[in-house]
């Protein structure tokens, strides 16, 4: 066992922090730090200069577009980008949809899609969830009919209701989960299908969530006429895509390196913020207190992860243990907002989206990082819900796992 | 032992009740959080004049209807239950308060004002850098001729852009942080040099910073002793303490009935999820915060009126279990809600979003398990006082 980096990675840690020190978009940065909600544009280009350079998609194999790196430098690399405090790169596309082309798809899907979705010239949004079907996703409805164009040509017909599709106001593709044989034992009739949001019968709804945002949108599909070599695999074979991408998904939620940043942050805020004695936050012991368990909890959650990735790296593909991250991960996540709202004290109670920014009001009240204090402790109730909630990650350990 | 209310006290909460059922359904209450003023001033009339409940709280030589903290206990609750944004709590309750306990000369004409609806008040306490330690002030009042000047800022007042008055602290003497020289003043909030930057809250009300510049006010501005404010401050937050108590319990029982309806009718897997054991035993558990919580809230009404260590005691105890309460039964409503917790459109959220504010309001659990202890066993050097 040895956990050291090497000279090589430590030559590609330095790497790449002076590439995203030279390369990251100045205005993003100012965004961020204000606390700015990012638009279809920002999240853009990022992803733009990260795909010229080559190194968009980590994970993805060279052939595919990958940059070829051993688990270690991936592990730096998102290290080096939270600590950046760079936006994410939306996992639908590379994460979730890409390693399903490149594993699963015919020589001509992977030419026309890999390379669009590694340049960002697609934006893909998730078509699992439905109303009737969230934690039960093998019972969805959404319903996929085969008929022949008057062209000539062989489509779907898709008729059906997709929800809680993130993003999916910028949507230029999305990958769905649609119901092919309705007499199928319900895991057995589903296959993969991408789909042109720009096809008439498309139509995206906006959800507002907790903390005031547009993040969701219903999906609804009317008569949408979709090509049959749109399909990922085989017609009734969805499933077998749609568990592969579920564990890939799982995989990147832990976000272990968003977490130390986010704790960073918090001791930042509470050397400043003063607690009922008028010392800093940081010397009251009960705050100090939760700090520390924290941060210990995410160093157990950072071993668990290194351990997945050296397996990962000896060849094994992200299994049910991935369950064990995300229930973790996101635990953790809920804790720091969690604690960043205490820090902000009565200034978590302002609220100040949409509030008119002119005259006296334009000049923001109380400390910069109580603004969205409160919003993102309401937002973040999201993580233990989405990617498979964590009861239901709790029910995968127990079957797959445990063997209960 | 009697936990029963008196046909007076039932006959508050029905009048209550009823009046919100009617009035103040979640569609009603949206639109009052989205319009401009963010609240109802005629509802506020006719809870002074229809429903009479302005004055339920008050002695009856003080021009209520004989009532007392259990009626502030029972209104706060139907008031949580609805999600009321008026300012009950910081015109009744706290401003209340302050006038039934302070001595103050023109107490009966202030509650008359309230009774009648005329006079709304908010407690402007807080300061930006002072936390939950009530005299960390830096406002002061300065000695001006028979009156008094206040300079200062105060932050996130609750009501205030609804109050016709404010209820201010303020150094009249001492250093920032001294326990003597906090002075307590019922300021009109129209006086020249008050100026205030409105906003909401997360939780639909609405709030101001209040700043005040070389403000005016005559002497009998002052409630109780010059200096000696800081007892009569503790006693009426530890008041609105126990009344938000109660309304947290108002909104964790509407959290939990919400979660149990839903869970009952929402069907994965083929059947109801309530039907789930882990669901089962999470509803459980909010069902005993719940209940520890409306004890606690029982128990801290009741000792309102005990010595100023025994009231102390009892509602730090009471805001630490309520306080978890809050964070306990709201998480868990919009986990078994799964996405549609999330979203702004269904209630549950609303009511998530206050349990979350109340759960920090007037001292978050840590404050109040400190404050418990120190009662309990001295304070933390381990030195005699
Ligand atoms: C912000 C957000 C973004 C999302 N983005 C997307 C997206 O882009 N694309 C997409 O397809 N989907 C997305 N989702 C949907 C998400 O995957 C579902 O919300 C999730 O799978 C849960 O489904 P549900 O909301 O229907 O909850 P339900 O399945 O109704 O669950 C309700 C509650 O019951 C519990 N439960 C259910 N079954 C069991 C069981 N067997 N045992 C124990 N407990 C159980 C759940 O854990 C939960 O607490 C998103 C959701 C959110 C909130
Ligand atoms: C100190 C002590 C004193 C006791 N005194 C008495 C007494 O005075 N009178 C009396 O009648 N009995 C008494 N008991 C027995 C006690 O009631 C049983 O031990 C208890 O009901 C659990 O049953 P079990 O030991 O057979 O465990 P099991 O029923 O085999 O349970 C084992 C584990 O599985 C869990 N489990 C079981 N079923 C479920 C389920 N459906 N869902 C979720 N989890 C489940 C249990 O919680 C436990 O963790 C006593 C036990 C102890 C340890």
């Amino acid at each position: 066992m040895n956990l050291d980096f090497s000279p090589e990675d430590v030559a590609f840690r330095d790497e790449v922090r002076a590439f995203i020190a030279e390369n990251y978009p100045a205005g993003l940065r100012e965004k961020q730090e204000e606390g700015e909600e990012m638009a279809k544009e920002d999240f853009l280009s990022w992803h733009r200069v990260l795909a010229k350079k080559g190194w968009v998609a980590p994970a993805w194999p060279e052939k595919y577009g990958g940059p070829g790196w051993t688990s270690v430098q991936r592990y730096i690399w998102s290290e080096e980008t939270a600590r950046a405090d760079c936006v994410p790169i939306l996992p639908f596309g590379i994460n979730m949809v890409g390693p399903v082309i490149y594993t699963f798809a015919t020589p001509e899907q992977k030419e026309r899609f890999l390379p669009p979705t590694l340049s960002g010239d697609i934006w893909w949004a998730q078509g699992y969830s439905e109303p009737g079907a969230g934690s039960d996703l093998a019972s969805l409805k959404t319903k996929a009919e085969r008929f022949t164009g008057d062209d000539g040509k062989e489509y779907y017909l898709v008729n059906g209701q997709k929800t809680w599709t993130t993003l999916a106001q910028h949507g230029d593709w999305i990958f769905c989960l649609v119901r092919t044989d309705p007499t199928a034992k319900i895991q057995e009739g589903i296959s993969f299908l991408l789909i042109d949001m720009k096809s008439p019968g498309v139509t995206v709804r906006p959800i507002i969530t907790l903390g005031g945002e547009h993040e969701v949108n219903e999906v609804w599909l009317e008569n949408v006429k979709v090509p049959v070599e749109n399909r990922i695999y085989d017609e009734n074979k969805g499933w077998t895509c749609a568990k592969f991408l579920l564990a890939h998904e799982r995989s990147g939620i832990a976000g272990v390196a968003r977490s130390k940043r986010g704790i960073e942050r918090i001791r930042q805020i509470a050397q400043t913020e003063l607690g009922d004695d008028g010392q800093p936050l940081l010397s009251d012991p009960d705050f100090k207190r939760k700090v520390a368990d924290l941060e210990i909890d995410l160093t157990a959650l950072e071993y668990t992860e290194l351990r997945t990735l050296a397996g990962e790296a000896a060849g094994k593909g992200p299994g049910p243990e991935s369950s064990v991250l995300k229930i973790k991960g996101t635990e953790i996540q809920q804790r720091i907002t969690e604690l960043v709202l205490e820090a902000a004290g009565h200034y978590g109670a302002p609220y100040f989206r949409g509030f008119p920014k002119d005259g006296d009001n334009a000049h923001p009240i109380g400390p910069d990082f109580a603004h969205r204090a409160a919003p993102t402790y309401f937002n973040v109730r999201k993580t233990s819900i989405y990617g498979g909630s964590n009861e239901i990650q709790r029910n995968i350990i127990a079957k797959m796992v445990l063997g209960l | 032992m009697d936990f029963n209310f008196t046909e007076e006290q039932s006959m508050v909460r029905d009048t209550v009740a009823s009046f919100l059922q009617d009035k103040y359904d979640f569609e009603t209450r949206r639109k009052i959080v989205a319009s401009e003023s963010g609240w109802r001033a005629d509802y506020w009339k006719a809870f002074a004049e229809e429903l009479g409940i302005l004055g339920a709280s008050f002695s009856e030589e003080l021009g209520g209807l004989g009532g007392g903290a259990i009626d502030n206990m029972i209104i706060m609750e139907e008031f949580g239950k609805a999600l009321v944004i008026e300012p009950y709590l910081g015109t009744v309750v706290i401003g209340g308060g302050f006038m039934k306990h302070s001595g103050y000369a023109g107490a009966a004409s202030v509650i008359e004002g309230i009774v009648a609806g005329a006079t709304t008040i908010a407690f402007a306490y807080a300061e930006p850098q002072g936390r939950y330690t009530w005299q960390d002030l830096k406002t002061t009042a300065k000695k001006d001729g028979s009156g008094y000047v206040l300079n200062g800022h105060k932050a996130v007042v609750v009501g205030a852009p609804f109050a016709s008055h404010l209820v201010v602290t303020a150094r009249t003497g001492g250093a920032q942080r001294d326990t003597g020289g906090v002075s307590v003043f019922l300021v009109d909030k129209s006086l020249p040099g008050i100026v205030t930057r409105d906003y909401p809250t997360v939780d639909g009300g609405r709030a101001s910073e209040v700043y005040f510049e070389n403000v005016s006010i005559p002497a009998d501005a002052l409630i109780g002793e010059e200096g000696g404010g800081l007892p009569l401050v503790n006693k009426v937050l530890d008041e609105a303490t126990a009344a938000v108590g109660a309304e947290a319990v108002g909104v964790l029982r509407k959290l939990h009935e919400g979660t149990l309806d839903y869970a009952k009718q929402r069907k994965q897997f083929g059947t109801a999820i309530s039907n789930f054991q882990v669901l089962q035993h999470r509803m459980v558990d909010m069902f005993i915060e719940l209940e520890q919580a409306v004890s606690m809230t029982y128990m801290a009404t009741i000792k309102l009126s005990e010595s100023d260590a025994e009231r102390a005691k009892a509602v730090s105890a009471a805001k630490v279990r309520i306080g978890r309460a809050c964070k306990f039964v709201g998480q868990n409503a919009i986990q078994i809600h799964g996405g549609m917790g999330m979203t702004d459109e269904l209630a549950i959220g609303h009511y998530f979003k206050r349990a979350s504010i109340i759960e920090g309001l007037f001292g978050s659990v840590d404050h109040h398990l400190k404050r418990y202890e120190s009662l309990s066993f001295g304070p933390a050097s381990g030195k005699a006082a």
